[in-house]
């Protein structure tokens, strides 16, 4: 697969590639092969006077499943490089069929492990613990009608700001015409988040299926966030798969979130952030996907198919402002917005 | 203590019970279930790629659907 994102001035693309192969019909080894190769001159890097910076992030992961009887146990581990970050991951899975197959419960159980550091400055050195519990169930409701609700609880420990990016803070704050002035964020050492969702996917009369999903997330920062998402598949003359999808998003911002601090952190339990990711925002994705398939008769692979996916999001912000815009007063500034591309092409050949 | 014990059992025999239920919807009935167009995460290489580029962006993460967890970033 070749994958692109394009927006608000960062550029990421790169190659995946996975090769599964299966064993005696119970065992199933994966290898996946993962880069990002990030330009960026996004708002965070402009307003904090940096210039465009590049860099590459290279993932690889493993995985195997084992079927035995009607349960899949399944192990992985991944591993992402990049300058002044890497972060290895150790993945346990389960899940069991029951009530005539009907039923699938899942259990999971992953192990972060990151290492941050701060590219231009040897003397920092930091690290995350991550774990993540997950339990899901999938349940055949009707011929046509499947369901599943998933959840998963994870928690956090360690260095979680970004050691880049800054919040700001009036100079004076009983005279905003003083100006503003940044200093680095201060982020609490640890995090618990809940997630749970709910998908479905019913097959029409028609060689169409629509698809639905609502997940609602909390966490320990304050940040409260829905996932609504509804989809339609239809499949044309045997061989092609239209996909057509609509996601929208929102979150609450977090407690310690400010777009202007009146004043800077006193101490280190004085938490101050304006990563936009911790704000109060909406983002609304339109996606349309185009994909082939048909059988092969090669000696070596059986089927091949190609995949043209395009999803357009946009981004906005409620209490984020834009700095680039000038001749306002510091909290007078625009809410800064801006849209994204994603493409992604992907061949797939199965042997 | 013994009554908080026995509050297991409701649900315990519920369950085993449940083992004997009869599937409702027979194999035969399940050809729609078997099709690529009823997958929750059809490519997951494209799904896996599509999950990072929100969780890259969004404060929101996990129940996702699909598997996987921890990401570079920051």
């Amino acid at each position: 697969m070749y994958h692109r994102y394009d927006g608000g001035g960062v550029t990421v693309d790169g190659p995946s590639l996975l090769v599964r192969k299966n064993f005696k019909e119970t065992v199933s080894l994966s290898g996946n092969y993962y880069v990002d190769n990030i330009s960026s001159a996004s708002i965070d890097v402009i307003t904090s006077g940096a210039s465009k910076y590049s860099e590459e992030r290279t993932e690889y992961s493993l995985a195997g499943d084992y079927l035995y009887g009607k349960s899949i146990l399944s192990a992985g581990v991944t591993y992402s490089d990049e300058s002044d970050y890497q972060a290895s991951t150790y993945s346990l899975g389960v899940s069991q069929d029951f009530f005539g197959d009907l039923t699938t419960l899942s259990f999971g159980y992953a192990l972060g492990q990151d290492d941050v550091s701060q590219n231009g400055n040897d003397d920092f050195e930091e690290e995350i613990d991550r774990h993540s519990f997950r339990v899901g169930i999938s349940q055949i409701v009707t011929p046509r009608l499947l369901l599943a609700a998933n959840y998963e609880l994870i928690t956090d420990e360690g260095y979680l700001n970004n050691p880049y990016r800054s919040y700001r803070y009036l100079s004076d704050p009983l005279d905003p015409a003083a100006g503003f002035q940044f200093a680095r964020e201060v982020y609490p050492s640890t995090r618990t988040s809940d997630a749970a969702s709910l998908q479905l996917r019913y097959r029409l009369p028609w060689e169409a299926a629509v698809g639905g999903q609502y997940r609602f997330f909390t966490d320990d920062w304050g940040i409260d966030a829905h996932t609504i998402l509804v989809s339609y598949t239809h499949v044309l003359y045997e061989h092609w798969t239209l996909d057509f999808q609509y996601r929208w998003y929102s979150q609450g911002q977090a407690d310690f979130y400010q777009d202007l601090f009146l004043f800077p952190s006193q101490d280190e339990k004085d938490y101050r952030a304006r990563d936009k990711e911790m704000s109060e925002f909406s983002d609304q994705t339109l996606s349309f996907y185009l994909s082939y398939q048909r059988p092969l008769s090669w000696r070596y692979a059986y089927k091949a198919g190609i995949s043209l996916q395009y999803d357009r999001i946009a981004f906005d912000y409620d209490n984020f402002s834009d700095l680039t815009e000038e001749g306002f007063l510091p909290g007078d500034e625009p809410n800064y917005s801006f849209d994204a591309d994603v493409y992604k092409i992907l061949f797939t050949l199965w042997y | 203590m013994k009554r908080a014990r026995l509050l297991w059992l409701p649900p315990l025999l519920l369950v085993t019970a449940g083992c004997a239920v009869e599937p409702w919807v027979k194999p035969y009935e399940r050809q729609h279930m078997a099709e690529a167009i009823m997958r929750f995460d059809r490519d997951p290489v494209a799904g896996a790629y599509t999950r990072h580029v929100y969780q890259a962006r969004e404060g929101a993460r996990g129940a996702e659907g699909g598997a996987g967890v921890g990401c570079g970033c920051n």
